[in-house]
């Protein structure tokens, strides 16, 4: 634990028989990058139906707790469960059926720059559906008017704009009607009207879809606008965790000085 | 001194650790070969990326290998062998060596650059993360299909160069060199021999295979952004060259003292 939380008390998320419990449980996961621990003895939990917001500096984490959630990173050491299923030593085919239950908003959106929008969105139909082609393009148009995209199933990703990308990014990861829904820095690169737009979409969709959805961002504004919880990462474990209300109130000094962005506090800014 | 020794025993150690990566890679493509029919659509468009893409590359190179070859020969032969080895000297060379080698090398450079260019890319855009996400393994969706294209084409792109290669030899040594048509023919067909076509395939799909393997293996492992993909490029074509270069040598003591030895 680092220095500036030492005497600050610490959530526990630890479990005791996660293999008994839906939802997501992450226990003691570790995993270290050129020598530095960017997660250390890692424990969180996600609840069903939840919306969960993650927040934290760039750099400590967020995404790389992201990744391990669907083993797109392997944790050094620790285990992570997904509706009671350890998924952390499962072989690639039984890997591939727990993911089909996952979407996933990536960064930069991660459209694939050779391929349409259209095919973009149909790809995991395509693949794993057995619809036919016509068939795959109706459920693609449908999923790209779910979040407000008409007319741009024959564009490449490189003629739509960053939002427009995004959207195109939820479409391709609502494809597959998930249970679950990450999305890491959803609002990220996007000016206010758009990142607002794009919030109004996680909630429109986990009202139609009622998936569970985590979310990594230190977009505050978005935080707070979406989450039914909070939790902040930092020294590579959750520090904080709580409702938007507790959050907006709480005294802990770590968590007062990130979400008033202030450079003077706990947290060094160099 | 120390330091020196160090960094030769940590260069060893990484270059052990890459034959590894490379070999867990190629299992890991082998292991994809079932699905090559419902991977064909890929595949094909793939085998058009190989071997349409790198028609005018390899006209240009087998004209000019061809032209080459016969004013070497004639310079060379001119005082101690008969003209009417002509078309033997040039049909061989070009048979065994330089037509695969020289395909390997350009349509090599060509291929690792695409493919580790684009594999990078994609790796660093995060774009097989989200193949991954979709449950479709990037090893059958984006690996295999170039492997097989690259391997099944280069020993086709190399029948090509070798039959452009020599017709080049022809018109160059008939039109420049005082060699009678006649002449040219007659060395090509009087020692003619399958087994230098033959040689000269089975090198070219070695080589498929290791230029496939060399831009999918740095593509694959591409770590940051532009640079790291510029790194992987750079790597990805020194790596293939050297290898077709050394993999040349250990197939031609297989072949022409082993397999081919009468």
């Amino acid at each position: 634990m680092s220095d500036l939380l030492q005497g600050l008390p610490m959530p526990d998320f630890s479990v005791a028989d996660p293999s008994s419990r839906d939802g997501i449980v992450l226990q003691g996961v570790t995993k270290s990058f050129q020598g530095r621990k960017i997660l250390d003895n890692f424990d969180f939990t996600i609840e069903r139906g939840e919306t969960v917001v993650i927040i934290g500096r760039s750099g400590e984490g967020k995404s790389v707790m992201l990744k391990h959630i669907v083993r797109l990173l392997n944790p050094e050491a620790g285990n992570v469960w997904i509706d009671g299923e350890d998924i952390t030593h499962m072989n690639t085919k039984r890997l591939f059926e727990v993911r089909k239950r996952f979407g996933m908003l990536f960064q930069g959106a991660a459209l694939f720059d050779s391929m349409t929008i259209c095919e973009n969105v149909g790809l995991g139909l395509k693949e794993h559906s057995g619809l036919s082609a016509e068939e795959i393009r109706i459920r693609a148009c449908e999923c790209l008017a779910q979040v407000g995209l008409d007319k741009v199933e024959d564009k490449l990703p490189s003629q739509l704009s960053g939002g427009m990308k995004k959207r195109a990014g939820l479409a391709r990861a609502i494809a597959m009607r998930p249970d679950y829904i990450l999305y890491d820095e959803p609002t990220t690169g996007l000016d206010p009207i758009t990142s607002d737009a794009i919030n109004d979409l996680i909630l429109q969709l986990q009202a139609e879809l009622n998936v569970t959805s985590i979310v990594v961002t230190h977009d505050m504004a978005s935080a707070f606008k979406i989450a039914d919880r909070m939790a902040m990462l930092s020294g590579g474990r959750i520090i904080y965790a709580g409702s938007v209300d507790h959050v907006k109130k709480t005294g802990h000094p770590v968590v007062r000085q990130f979400i008033e962005g202030s450079a003077q506090g706990p947290l060094s800014v160099f | 001194m120390t330091s020196l020794i160090a960094s030769i025993g940590r260069g060893a150690l990484d270059n052990l650790a890459a034959a590894g990566r490379g070999t867990v890679l190629l299992l890991d493509i082998l292991r994809q070969l079932p699905h090559v029919w419902k991977m064909r659509s890929e595949i094909l468009e793939q085998m058009h990326i190989v071997a349409v893409g790198s028609l005018p590359l390899v006209l240009t190179t087998s004209v000019f290998v061809g032209a080459v070859t016969a004013v070497q020969a004639v310079y060379q032969m001119q005082a101690y062998v008969p003209m009417k080895f002509l078309g033997t000297i040039i049909s061989k060379s070009v048979f065994i060596e330089l037509g695969p080698v020289l395909v390997a090398l350009v349509v090599g450079g060509r291929l690792c650059a695409n493919y580790a260019a684009e594999l990078g890319t994609m790796k660093v855009t995060e774009q097989i993360d989200a193949l991954e996400m979709l449950a479709i393994d990037p090893m059958r969706y984006l690996a295999m299909p170039r492997f097989v294209a690259t391997f099944l084409m280069l020993p086709v792109i190399t029948v090509f160069a070798d039959g452009i290669a020599v017709i080049s030899g022809y018109f160059v040594s008939v039109a420049t060199m005082d060699v009678t048509v006649s002449t040219f023919v007659e060395g090509l067909r009087m020692y003619f021999d399958v087994a230098d076509v033959a040689s000269g395939l089975i090198k070219s799909f070695f080589f498929g295979a290791i230029i496939a393997l060399s831009g999918l293996f740095f593509g694959l492992g591409t770590k940051g952004g532009a640079e790291g993909v510029g790194n992987a490029t750079m790597m990805a074509v020194v790596g293939s060259c050297l290898s077709v270069l050394v993999a040349d040598y250990f197939l031609a003591m297989l072949l022409f003292q082993v397999v081919f030895n009468k």
